[in-house]
C-alpha cells in the first residue's frame, strides 16, 4: 500500500515537472509554430545555474528564481538573434534550434564536468511528511504545490490579462492578430522569455529529484515532445494534462518494468496519433 | 544530355575504384569507407527530405535498428551472416513500414517532432533495456563478415562492398527519382493538394517514400555495424539522426550528388576536429546555424545556380 500512495506521489510530482517543461514548449510551439528543440538544454542549463547558485548558499527558492530568469534572457536572445532572422524558414528554424540544443549542452559539459551533480533540497522540506499514517516525502509535495501554483498563474496570465489575450490571439491566427494591431514578435520574445524561463526555473526545481548530468537534455525533450502531442500543441489544460498522463506512465513504468519505461511513453502518443492526431485538447492551428 | 550522365556515372566508378589504390593507409581508407556508409544513409533520409519535402528528426532509427539486430543475431543468436543481415534488413524495413503509419499522421513540423519522438524511444529503448541491448556498453561483433566465400575482413574488401552498395544505392535512387513515381513524389511535395485531386493517394505515395527511405537506412545500418564491429545506443541517438539530416542539408536536398558531398564534408570535419579538440557537438551545433542561416539551399544547388547563371 505504501509503495502505490507513494509512487502515486512521485508520479504527481513527475507530472508537476513535465507542465513546468513543456507548457513553455507548447506555448512557444503554439505561437511561433516550431517545436523548440532546445528546450531540453534549457532545462539542463537551469538545473546546473542552479547547483552552482546553491553551491555559492544562495537560497533554493531564489536560486531557482535567478537559474529562471538567465535561462528566460538566454530564450530571448535565441529568438532575437537567429529565429527572427529566419522568419519564414520554419526547417531552418527547428535547425538552428537543435544546433543550440548541441552547443549548450557541450558548453554544460565543459563547464560543469561530466558528473551528476545533485541539488540539495532545501532543509525545511526534507524531513517527510505524514499524513494519515502514510510517510511522504516532503519535497516532492512542494514540487506538486509548485507546479499547480505554477499553472494558476499561467492560466491567469493568459485568460486574464491584456497580454494573455494576445498571446492566444496569436496562436489561434497569427495573421489576422498582426493586422488587428498586435505587435506579434514583441509577443514572440516575451513568449520565448516566458517559456524558457519555466523551462530553467523547472531544472532547479527538479534538481533535488533529478539532479542536474550530462544527458538530461536529452532525457527531457523526448518527455516534453510526447506530452504536447498527447496534450495538443499550445494549449495550456492539454500540457497539464499530458503532464499528468506522461508523469504517472514514466514514474509507475520506472518503478515496475525499468527495462520498458521508455516503450510505455510511447503507448499514448501511439493511442492520440490514432484516435486524435491534433492530441487531446489540441485545435489545427491557423 | 544523355552522354553527359553516362560520363557522370563513369567519374563516379572510376574515383570509387581509384581511392584504395591512392590512399594506401587503412586508417585513412577506413575513414573514407566509413563517409561512404553515411552518404547511404544521407542518400536515405534525402528521399524524405528532399524528393517527399518531409523532414525527418529520427533517421537514426533505420541506421540503429539494423546495426543492433546484426551485431544482436551474429552474437547472441550465434546466427550466420548472411541470415542476420537479411532479417536485419527486414526488421529496419518493417520498423519503417510501422514507424510510417505513425508518423503520416501528421505533415511539416508535427511529422518532424513525431519521427524525433520515435527516435528517442528507440534510443530510451537501446539506452536502458540492458539484457537485450547491453545498455550503454553496446554490442561487440568478433569480425566483419565472409559472405559467399568472400572475405570482407580486410580494409580493401570491406571498402568494396560498401563502394558497391553506395554505387547501387546511388542507381537505384537516380532511377527512382526518374520514375513516374518520382514525379508523383514530387508533385505530393510541392502541390499536395492539387495532387489529391487529380487523384493521387498522396498518403499512400508519402508511404512508400517513408519506407524506401527506411529500406536504405537499413542498408545503411547493416554496413554500419560490421564497419565498427561495435553498436552502441550513439547510433541511434538524436545526434546521430541530426548528422544525418545536416549532410543532407549542406550538400543539398533533392539532388544525388548532394548528401554525398554533405557526408564526406561532415565526416572530414567529424574526424580532423575528434583528432584535436573533443568539441565535436558545439561544432556540429555551430554548422547547423551556419548552414541554416548562410547556405540554405545547400552546397549542390548553390553551385549550379553559379554556374548557370555565368553560362546565361
Amino acid at each position: 500500500m505504501q509503495f502505490w500512495i507513494v509512487q502515486s506521489l512521485n508520479s504527481l510530482a513527475m507530472g508537476g515537472l513535465l507542465f513546468l517543461l513543456s507548457a513553455g514548449f507548447s506555448l512557444i510551439f503554439g505561437l511561433l509554430r516550431i517545436p523548440n528543440l532546445a528546450h531540453g538544454a534549457l532545462f539542463m542549463l537551469g538545473a546546473y545555474l542552479g547547483a552552482t547558485l546553491l553551491g555559492l548558499q544562495v537560497n533554493f527558492w531564489l536560486a531557482a528564481l535567478l537559474a529562471g530568469v538567465g535561462v528566460g534572457l538566454l530564450g530571448v536572445v535565441l529568438e532575437a538573434g537567429l529565429l527572427r532572422r529566419l522568419a519564414g524558414n520554419e526547417q531552418g528554424q527547428v535547425l538552428v534550434t537543435l544546433g543550440v540544443a548541441f552547443i549548450i549542452a557541450d558548453l554544460c559539459l565543459m563547464t560543469w564536468g561530466g558528473d551528476p551533480m545533485p541539488l540539495p533540497a532545501p532543509r525545511a522540506l526534507r524531513p517527510p511528511v505524514f499524513i494519515a499514517g502514510f510517510a511522504f516525502p516532503g519535497y516532492r509535495l512542494a514540487v506538486l504545490g509548485v507546479a499547480l501554483v505554477g499553472a494558476l498563474l499561467l492560466w491567469l496570465l493568459l485568460e486574464r490579462t491584456r497580454l494573455g489575450a494576445m498571446i492566444r490571439a496569436g496562436v489561434d491566427d497569427r495573421l489576422m492578430a498582426r493586422s488587428v494591431g498586435i505587435r506579434v514578435s514583441l509577443l514572440f520574445s516575451a513568449v520565448f522569455f516566458l517559456g524558457a524561463a519555466l523551462a530553467g526555473f523547472g531544472g532547479v526545481i527538479g534538481g533535488p529529484i533529478l539532479s542536474a548530468y550530462p544527458g538530461l537534455d536529452a532525457d527531457m525533450l523526448p518527455l516534453a515532445l510526447v506530452v504536447v502531442i498527447l496534450g495538443g500543441v499550445g494549449s495550456l489544460p492539454g500540457a497539464l494534462v499530458g503532464s499528468f498522463i506522461i508523469g504517472a506512465i514514466y514514474n509507475f513504468g520506472s518503478a515496475l518494468f525499468p527495462d520498458f519505461a521508455y516503450v510505455l511513453l510511447f503507448l499514448p502518443m501511439v493511442i492520440v496519433l490514432v484516435v486524435k492526431p491534433t492530441g487531446l485538447f489540441g485545435r489545427v492551428l491557423r | 544530355m544523355t552522354g553527359r550522365v553516362w560520363l557522370g556515372w563513369a567519374l563516379v566508378i572510376l574515383a570509387l575504384v581509384a581511392i584504395p589504390v591512392v590512399i594506401s593507409s587503412s586508417f585513412y581508407l577506413g575513414i573514407v569507407t566509413h563517409a561512404l556508409i553515411l552518404a547511404i544513409l544521407a542518400l536515405s533520409l534525402n528521399v524524405l527530405i528532399g524528393h517527399a519535402g518531409m523532414t525527418s528528426l529520427g533517421h537514426a532509427v533505420y541506421l540503429g535498428i539494423p546495426a543492433y539486430a546484426v551485431a544482436w543475431l551474429s552474437t547472441q543468436a550465434g546466427w550466420g551472416p548472411i541470415q542476420s543481415i537479411i532479417v536485419a534488413m527486414v526488421l529496419g524495413t518493417a520498423t519503417s513500414a510501422f514507424f510510417g503509419i505513425l508518423a503520416l499522421r501528421a505533415s511539416g513540423l508535427g511529422f518532424l517532432m513525431i519521427t524525433l519522438a520515435l527516435g528517442q524511444v528507440m534510443w530510451g529503448i537501446a539506452y536502458r533495456w540492458v539484457d537485450l541491448t547491453g545498455g550503454d556498453n553496446g554490442i561487440r561483433l568478433d569480425h566483419r563478415p565472409v559472405l559467399l566465400g568472400f572475405d570482407f575482413t580486410g580494409a580493401v574488401p570491406f571498402y568494396g562492398l560498401v563502394a558497391t552498395a553506395l554505387v547501387v544505392a546511388l542507381f537505384c535512387l537516380w532511377q527512382l527519382d526518374r520514375s513516374p513515381y518520382g514525379a508523383c513524389l514530387r508533385g505530393t511535395r510541392d502541390q499536395p493538394r492539387r495532387m489529391r485531386m487529380l487523384g493521387h493517394d498522396v498518403w499512400r505515395i508519402r508511404y512508400l517514400a517513408f519506407i524506401t527511405s527506411g529500406f536504405w537506412g537499413s542498408v545503411a545500418g547493416v554496413l554500419y555495424c560490421y564497419d565498427y564491429t561495435y553498436v552502441s545506443p550513439q547510433a541511434l541517438s538524436l545526434p546521430q539522426s541530426a548528422e544525418a539530416l545536416l549532410m543532407v542539408v549542406l550538400g543539398g536536398a533533392g539532388t544525388l550528388a548532394g548528401p554525398v558531398l554533405g557526408a564526406i564534408i561532415i565526416t572530414v570535419i567529424k574526424t580532423v576536429v575528434s583528432s584535436y579538440v573533443d568539441r565535436w557537438y558545439s561544432l556540429l551545433g555551430l554548422t547547423f546555424i551556419v548552414v541554416v542561416m548562410l547556405m540554405p539551399r545547400g552546397i549542390v544547388p548553390g553551385v549550379r545556380a553559379w554556374v548557370g547563371g555565368r553560362r546565361a
